[in-house]
């Protein structure tokens, strides 16, 4: 104690020893060192590993839902182009009866009509047939009873057919306003 | 522990902080106990560390998360809080050193056999210092320039033109001068008053008990427990300086590289 006390008195706890100062400096070296070149760097390797792997997550969680949005959309557009060609598919089909109808309408018009048309060309060449024979017929038995009555024959045959005919108009024109 | 052996009771004296030496006694390179224990400290954080970042994981196990999350500490609450990010990882590994190994030296004040910290005696506030006081006025020169950077020190912004003469030697002692001496102080201070506290208590503890009148035994059980509630305030004291220590070279190093 007694060598210690001797010494104290040169003792200033403000004033470093060189041995106090080198030692230190080494460890402030040594502790420095492995800080600075070894734990530190592997650090923040492993920190930014791990934000760019939690960076990497969100970026691949923002892509699979701006994905999912876009298929939900082109499904979308397509449900309504799908919806609008039905509708449109529906509006030919109803256009395209109704068309149809309208012609089928028309057809059968035309058909009628030209039925009736036939009908009545045919009626009226029938009658008109009928009316040439009857003229013929009647020219002759007018002419015979006419001989008979009148006990001539009449032998000019262009002179009698001018007679015949003659009395047939009279006798259409007297009979025509009467048919009407 | 010297009372054990001399007998009697142990003033606690300036003396705890110049044990004699053990080794290369009278060179620069004079180890003892103090340096020794200094030593310990820097193998044990540097050793410590090294395997807890020995093969780092992304997700990390066991002694992995407890040195990262020593790290963090100081990366998120010192360095980017005080600095920033950018010039927060400039001056991460000086930071990191600072508080570990103020932290582990103080520490060794309460650990048994230890019993003093390495911080005790002024050669490592001091050094650690100094290498503040360098490392804040070359970032300051360094990012504005000589000139700038010392008007930027000595006038401090709306100070009145006739307060100047007044204000810039404050400045500048306390900037370059105060600065430096306080931060080795106030660690050197309070890692020496701890340590002369916990031996008060303990080595009156041991004479009481064990060589006064049994009269005075339920004091030294009082002083016992004393020592106890000491010794778990220096823990807080020890984290706390390192924390402060490092915390002030960030903020003057910050303060060079800003006009404020």
């Amino acid at each position: 104690m007694n060598s210690q006390t001797v010494i104290a008195a040169e003792h200033n706890v403000l004033l470093p020893a060189t041995y106090d100062i080198v030692w230190s400096t080494v460890c402030l070296v040594i502790i420095g060192l492995v800080f600075w070149k070894k734990v530190l760097p592997l650090f923040q390797k492993v920190l930014a590993e791990r934000t760019e792997k939690i960076e990497g997550g969100i970026a691949k969680a923002e892509a699979a839902q701006a994905e999912a949005q876009r298929t939900l959309e082109q499904y979308r557009a397509q449900l309504a182009e799908a919806r609008a060609e039905a509708a449109r598919i529906r509006d030919d089909a109803r256009a395209e009866g109704q068309r149809i109808v309208d012609e089928m309408r028309e057809q059968a018009q035309a058909e009628a009509n030209r039925i009736v048309a036939q009908g009545q060309a045919q009626l009226a060449a029938q009658k008109a047939q009928i009316v040439a024979e009857l003229r013929a017929d009647l020219g002759r038995v007018a002419v015979d009873l006419a001989g008979r009555v009148v006990g001539e024959s009449l032998e000019d045959e262009a002179r009698r057919r001018g007679t015949v005919d003659r009395f047939l108009d009279e006798l259409d024109a007297v009979s025509a306003p009467a048919a009407k | 522990m010297l009372a054990a052996s001399e007998g009697g009771f142990h003033k606690p004296s300036i003396e705890e902080f110049f044990p004699g030496a053990l080794l290369f006694a009278g060179t620069p390179f004079e180890i003892n106990r103090i340096m020794l224990i200094r030593l310990v400290m820097t193998v044990v954080v540097a050793g410590f560390f090294l395997i807890a970042m020995r093969r780092p994981k992304l997700v990390p196990r066991g002694v992995q998360n407890l040195g990262e999350y020593a790290l963090d500490f100081v990366r998120i609450h010192i360095a980017e809080e005080v600095m920033g990010r950018d010039n927060g990882r400039r001056f991460l590994p000086l930071l990191t050193t600072f508080f570990f190994l103020v932290w582990a030296c103080n520490l060794a004040g309460v650990i048994p056999l230890f019993n003093i910290a390495g911080s005790a005696v002024v050669g490592l506030p001091l050094v650690l210092s100094v290498v503040t006081y360098v490392v804040f006025n070359y970032a300051g020169i360094k990012s504005q320039g000589f000139g700038r950077y010392l008007k930027n020190q000595l006038i401090p912004t709306g100070v009145p033109v006739y307060m100047l003469p007044l204000v810039m030697p404050i400045e500048l002692v306390s900037t370059f001068i105060l600065r430096p001496f306080t931060l080795t102080v106030r660690l050197l201070a309070n890692m020496m008053a701890g340590h002369l506290m916990l031996v008060l208590f303990f080595s009156a503890t041991s004479f009481l008990l064990f060589e006064a009148s049994a009269l005075f035994k339920p004091v030294g059980v009082l002083s016992f427990a004393m020592g106890f509630v000491f010794t778990l305030f220096e823990l807080l004291v020890q984290f706390l300086q390192a924390y402060i220590f490092t915390m002030l070279t960030a903020v003057y190093i910050d303060l060079a590289m800003h006009e404020h």
